[in-house]
């Protein structure tokens, strides 16, 4: 018997009205597994960011969840541009976003930042021109 | 077993089993059985939505009777402000209570002035800048439940200071015990409600033990007595105690408002508040700092046990607003502080109000606690395993959201399968498609004959 949840989703490139869904996806799921609320908080918002990241910078891509008794494990996968300087990426209020897409309340710098506040373990690998992978895992114990 | 209060029940007989109830419950507390509506009792937050929608008037809210009021030696009428916005502006806000009173009322303490109190009190609490952003307002008890329910994260958020009718109940008593030498006991304190979630607040509150209001009677049935007693009686106490800030409380926005700050969200109704606690839950309200949601649209003035049309009544309400304005000039924030303390004659220290356990304090006396109604079981390796299922079962039906098998979604029925609710054969869908499984394997078997009863066999045979 297998003991985990597997899970995936597409993201949709460049369509705000639907960026999120793949969150509010897991944010029910753990709900309904009863996790403690604190922690499907940071889950999602962490899962939130990563996903509209994708969408502003990367024109979507897909996201594989898996969740067992221990933790969440969350990884979204991009064909985008890549990032060239992770280390400057992290930095809190560093931003490429468009001016369009920061009229829409984003790209203030905290996507990346707030991914690595709210995970228990966070890796990112990016090659340029080829995409970029972020791995998030959220441990559900305490 | 823990049992649950509830103010919105169904009227059997009235109910035809449609589907309109299942659709707009929040959070998914109603199904169709035997073709009638259940609501399901720890799901229900009291919203009122399902009152609100139903084509048949099946569902309805339990409140008290005017009656009741007749076992208290001393009766105090409790009016929401949203009871101004009921009645034609020919109407001044001193007639409307007067009239309230001779329906068998010892007094009248307006709502409002309570109303006034908790701005006070929330006013200081921004100023001492100690809490969670944004700050969510505990006025609708129908919003604090479905934090109950379906935000536990925004439980710190919430402002723990006693609702508007809990204080003016609290504050008439004391008031009435000095004047009138009367024992606690004596006095019946009855909030005119226009909505059920307030009766559940007062016959279930879930911040205290017991409400300090002892009745709830709905507006729609005061109003025609109300509006008689009107035309007839020339009774004119000075009843009004409440300013404009109070009054404003009645529609949206007019809590927000009273607070002197700019940043503030007021959103109504049930589903657009969904929408804006999912914003707060994904950390995307930063620079808000207060939020006032109420469940109905057109804020209480849009609540299911009024009369008049929410938007109507909006207007209306403006001019009571503006009259009252007018007389205690209390168009200026920082005249509220004064009146205020006008009001309790060093009664009450107001800047105690939010920390003094002595005496008087309008501090919730307990914190709510989250109600984890959608886990579907206790140990998370057994819920892994059913939520498994539910999405396997899910991605077999067929995605309508009928609402034929009595679930609200498809999603639901899937839920509700691995819950052993229901059936997968409570799709219409499915069971049309195991009815043709069963044609077909019958026809098949139908051409099939017995070798010894064959009789075009055995001709054949015998030729």
């Amino acid at each position: 018997m297998d003991n985990s949840l597997k899970l995936h989703y597409e993201i949709p490139g460049d369509d705000f009205a639907l960026a999120g869904e793949a969150s509010s996806n897991v944010k029910k799921i753990l709900t309904q597994l009863g996790v403690n609320p604190a922690i499907i908080k940071r889950v999602s918002i962490a899962m939130y960011e990563a996903e509209i990241n994708a969408v502003i910078h990367a024109n979507g891509g897909t996201a594989e969840v898996e969740i067992d008794s221990n933790k969440v494990t969350i990884i979204i996968k991009d064909e985008g541009p890549g990032i060239p300087d992770i280390e400057l990426a992290m930095q809190e209020g560093y931003s490429t976003a468009s001016e369009a897409v920061r009229e829409l309340g984003f790209g203030a710098g905290m996507g990346l930042p707030n991914i690595k506040k709210y995970s228990d373990n966070f890796e990112i690998e990016s090659i340029v021109g080829k995409g970029t992978t972020v791995k998030i895992e959220v441990w559900l114990k305490p | 077993m823990e049992s649950y209060f509830h103010s919105v029940t169904l009227d059997e007989k009235k109910c035809k089993g449609c589907t309109n109830c299942i659709k707009r419950c929040p959070t998914e507390a109603i199904r169709v059985r035997k073709s009638k509506a259940r609501i399901i009792n720890e799901r229900c937050i009291d919203c009122g939505e399902c009152i609100r929608v139903c084509p048949y008037h099946a569902k309805k809210a339990i409140t008290d009777s005017l009656d009741m009021i007749k076992s208290f030696k001393y009766k105090i009428a409790l009016p929401a402000p949203a009871l101004y916005g009921q009645f034609d502006t020919k109407y001044a806000r001193n007639k409307i209570l007067n009239g309230l009173k001779s329906l068998g009322f010892d007094d009248v303490f307006e709502v409002a002035r309570g109303a006034e109190i908790v701005t006070y009190a929330t006013r200081k609490l921004i100023e001492k800048g100690d809490y969670k952003k944004p700050l969510i307002s505990s006025a609708c008890p129908a919003v604090v439940r479905l934090i109950q329910v379906r935000f536990p994260s925004l439980i710190d958020n919430l402002v723990k200071i006693e609702s508007p009718m809990e204080v003016s109940a609290i504050l008439a008593k004391r008031k009435t015990m000095k004047l009138h030498h009367v024992s606690d006991d004596e006095i019946g304190v009855f909030f005119i409600t226009p909505c059920a979630a307030k009766v559940t607040s007062i016959k279930a509150p879930y911040e205290k033990d017991k409400s300090a209001v002892d009745g709830a009677i709905s507006i729609r049935d005061v109003y025609l007595r109300l509006l008689n007693n009107m035309d007839k009686s020339n009774e004119s106490f000075e009843l009004e105690i409440s300013g404009a800030e109070g009054i404003k409380w009645a529609s949206p926005g007019g809590e927000a408002l009273g607070l002197g700050i700019d940043n503030y969200i007021a959103v109504d109704g049930i589903h657009n508040v969904i929408k804006i606690f999912e914003e707060i839950e994904k950390d995307r309200l930063k620079d808000v700092e207060f939020v006032e949601a109420l469940a109905c649209t057109g804020g209480c003035l849009g609540g299911p046990l009024t009369v008049e049309n929410a938007y109507l009544a909006k207007s209306r309400l403006k001019k009571h607003i503006k009259d009252a304005a007018k007389v205690n000039d209390v168009i200026k924030m920082d005249s509220l502080t004064i009146t205020a303390q006008k009001e309790m004659k060093n009664e009450i220290n107001m800047d105690d109000l939010l920390l003094s356990d002595n005496g008087i304090s309008f501090q919730w006396k307990e914190n709510i606690k989250h109600r984890p109604i959608m886990k579907l079981d206790e140990d998370i390796l057994k819920a892994i395993q059913k939520l498994d299922a539910l999405e396997k079962i899910n991605n077999n039906l067929p995605g309508l959201d009928c609402g034929a098998c009595g679930a609200p979604s498809c999603r639901a029925l899937a839920e509700d399968i691995v819950r052993g609710m229901a059936d997968e054969t409570d799709c219409i869908f499915k069971l049309r498609e195991r009815v043709r499984q069963l044609a077909l394997q019958m026809s098949e078997l139908e051409s099939k004959m017995p070798p010894v009863l064959d009789k075009e066999q055995a001709n054949g045979d015998g030729e």
